[in-house]
């Protein structure tokens, strides 16, 4: 089991970052696993974190400058590393006009990932900065727990509007209610609603587009103006839009009428999917 | 029923309507009495007067006169609610407290009468927010009985010669102790915490003194506690007058510029603590 790369790209330390620290935002620990094309950070809906689960994936053709990697087996090569995110991203800070990055696997005491950064220096020696973040190894019968989430038979599908207005208005919104109604309907339309004892607040978005997929599926037996709706934990709902720093070209949701959220961002070659479940 | 007539009644069901288009103008204002989570609003054809109290001893208006609203009607002679100010302040800052250049956020509010909700209709780049904010029993105000004829003290500042002070007043002294006087100190502000007492003395022909009108000196002790909140309201004005009666009851009067340059008063009132007497520094 070997893993060693090598970012020099300052823009692709920059978008690495970025990932790595959304990441953190939304998960205290999460599994990174490695193959020979793509990563992964990978959250899966246990109890522990609210039923919420997360999967990320970016090709690192497009961030890496070198990637070697040799999986446990050759039939299954691949690595899947537990890991907290924090760590990387708090190793990835010093790393911010670095002249390189490495991030190798290694083993000293325990497994760790090991991330050198060379930072530009004024004489002839060159400064390393080493953090050593400790990792758990998954061992390979555990893998099953990690696989792609299923993307559910959605109701509605929609493009989600500027993730800022979005976010703004869920903050408020969080210091009135602890849930949230969130519905949408094939017409573009999507609504946020609380109830409280002190006051009922509805935002109306409008003209946001359903994805071309989402009127093939679903419009011939729905009524296109009808509301899919869940209700699910505001603090979920902030942590995904202030946590992310993706920058998504495109953000969309799917939701499954009283049953589960599900978020997609997508920038570039990152795709970043988010499933809130709905509560009872 | 002709759409026209629709629409008037429907305008005609509220006792209340009052449209702007920058709520900031409204939201920055109420910030600057917000410390506790309920307030009274009242409504006359002149415009809204929120009021906020603490300890029957702390009152703060503001005042959001007619002329600051595009649109403002008042059905009944006055129109009287107490609200949750933190959850209408939460309301109209939905589309986030600091706006992206270019746009502002507009804001429909109407009311429909005792037992009604107030509800804010905002809009921002298309994005429409109706908020209901349910309303509760108006309490009766105090009664300051604040009467310009029997101010002793008065004095007008510029809002930043006050701010540096009031951000660095000593909260373990308990009070404020302000004196006026048309001789030396003029006018001082005394704080007695743990680590010693402090003066400040502002001289009467300082920049900072718009004006200066005192009859008689005064030294009068004020809760630290309850003026501090005040401070929000400094923070947001340009100028300050500062007056005090034959009680002892202390005014500021703060003066607040907004965004479109129009001029609104915050003002608060506070008792004295306790008597001290004139001869004491």
């Amino acid at each position: 089991m070997r893993f060693r790369a090598k970012i020099v790209d300052l823009g692709c330390l920059n978008h690495f970052t970025r990932v790595s620290n959304t990441i953190s935002k939304l998960a205290k620990t999460c599994t990174l696993r490695l193959s020979p094309d793509k990563l992964y950070f990978i959250l899966s809906d246990k109890v522990a974190n609210g039923g919420v689960s997360m999967w990320c994936e970016l090709g690192q053709g497009n961030f890496f400058d070198e990637f070697q990697m040799e999986g446990v087996a050759a039939d299954h090569n691949e690595i899947y590393l537990e890991l907290t995110p924090e760590n990387l991203s708090r190793a990835l800070k010093t790393a911010q006009n670095a002249k390189t990055v490495k991030i190798k696997l290694t083993n000293k005491h325990c497994p760790c990932l090991t991330v050198a950064v060379e930072l530009p220096s004024l004489s002839s020696s060159s400064r390393i900065v080493t953090h050593d973040i400790p990792v758990g190894v998954i061992p390979r019968k555990l893998w099953t727990d990690f696989r792609e989430p299923t993307v559910p038979d959605f109701d509605v599908s929609i493009y989600l509007p500027v993730l800022k207005t979005m976010k703004s208005v869920v903050e408020r919104m969080k210091n009135l209610s602890s849930h949230v109604i969130i519905e949408a309907n094939l017409k573009g339309e999507m609504n946020l609603k609380i109830e409280t004892d002190l006051v009922c607040i509805t935002t109306h978005f409008k003209d946001l587009g359903n994805p071309p997929w989402a009127s093939e599926d679903a419009s011939q037996d729905r009524d296109s103006e009808n509301m899919a709706e869940a209700r699910i934990d505001i603090k979920k709902l902030l942590q995904f839009l202030a946590g992310q720093q993706v920058n998504p070209t495109k953000a969309l949701c799917n939701i499954v009428h009283n049953r589960i959220v599900h978020f997609i961002l997508l920038h570039e070659d990152v795709s970043l999917q988010y499933f809130i479940p709905a509560l009872s | 029923m002709p759409f026209s007539t629709q629409a008037e009644d429907e305008n005609d069901q509220y006792i209340l309507v009052a449209s702007l288009d920058n709520v900031r103008n409204l939201s920055n204002i109420l910030k600057a009495i917000h410390f506790k989570d309920h307030a009274t609003c009242f409504a006359t054809t002149n415009g809204i007067k929120v009021t906020v109290e603490n300890a029957k001893c702390l009152q703060a208006n503001a005042f959001i006169q007619a002329g600051i609203f595009q649109e403002f009607t008042v059905q009944e002679e006055s129109v009287t609610f107490r609200i949750n100010l933190t959850v209408l302040l939460d309301c109209l800052t939905i589309f986030g407290s600091t706006p992206l250049p270019g746009t502002s956020t507009a804001l429909r509010m109407c009311y429909q009468g005792y037992g009604h909700p107030l509800t804010l209709f905002l809009e921002e780049g298309g994005v429409v927010t109706v908020c209901k904010i349910n309303t509760q029993e108006p309490e009766d105000t105090l009664d300051f009985d604040f009467c310009s004829t029997n101010v002793i003290n008065k004095i007008i500042l510029q809002s930043e010669g006050l701010r540096e002070a009031f951000a660095e007043l000593d909260m373990t002294s308990e009070v404020l102790q302000i004196t006026m006087s048309p001789e030396k100190p003029y006018f001082r502000l005394s704080t007695f915490g743990n680590s010693g007492s402090s003066h400040l003395d502002y001289p009467k022909d300082s920049d900072l003194m718009e004006a200066f009108h005192c009859n008689q000196t005064q030294t009068n002790r004020y809760k630290i506690s309850l003026l501090k909140p005040s401070t929000k309201a400094l923070a947001l004005s340009c100028k300050v007058s500062i007056r005090t009666d034959n009680r002892g009851f202390l005014s500021l009067q703060y003066m607040i510029k907004n965004e479109d340059g129009q001029i609104c008063f915050v003002e608060y009132y506070c008792c004295p603590d306790e008597d001290v007497s004139d001869s004491e520094p």
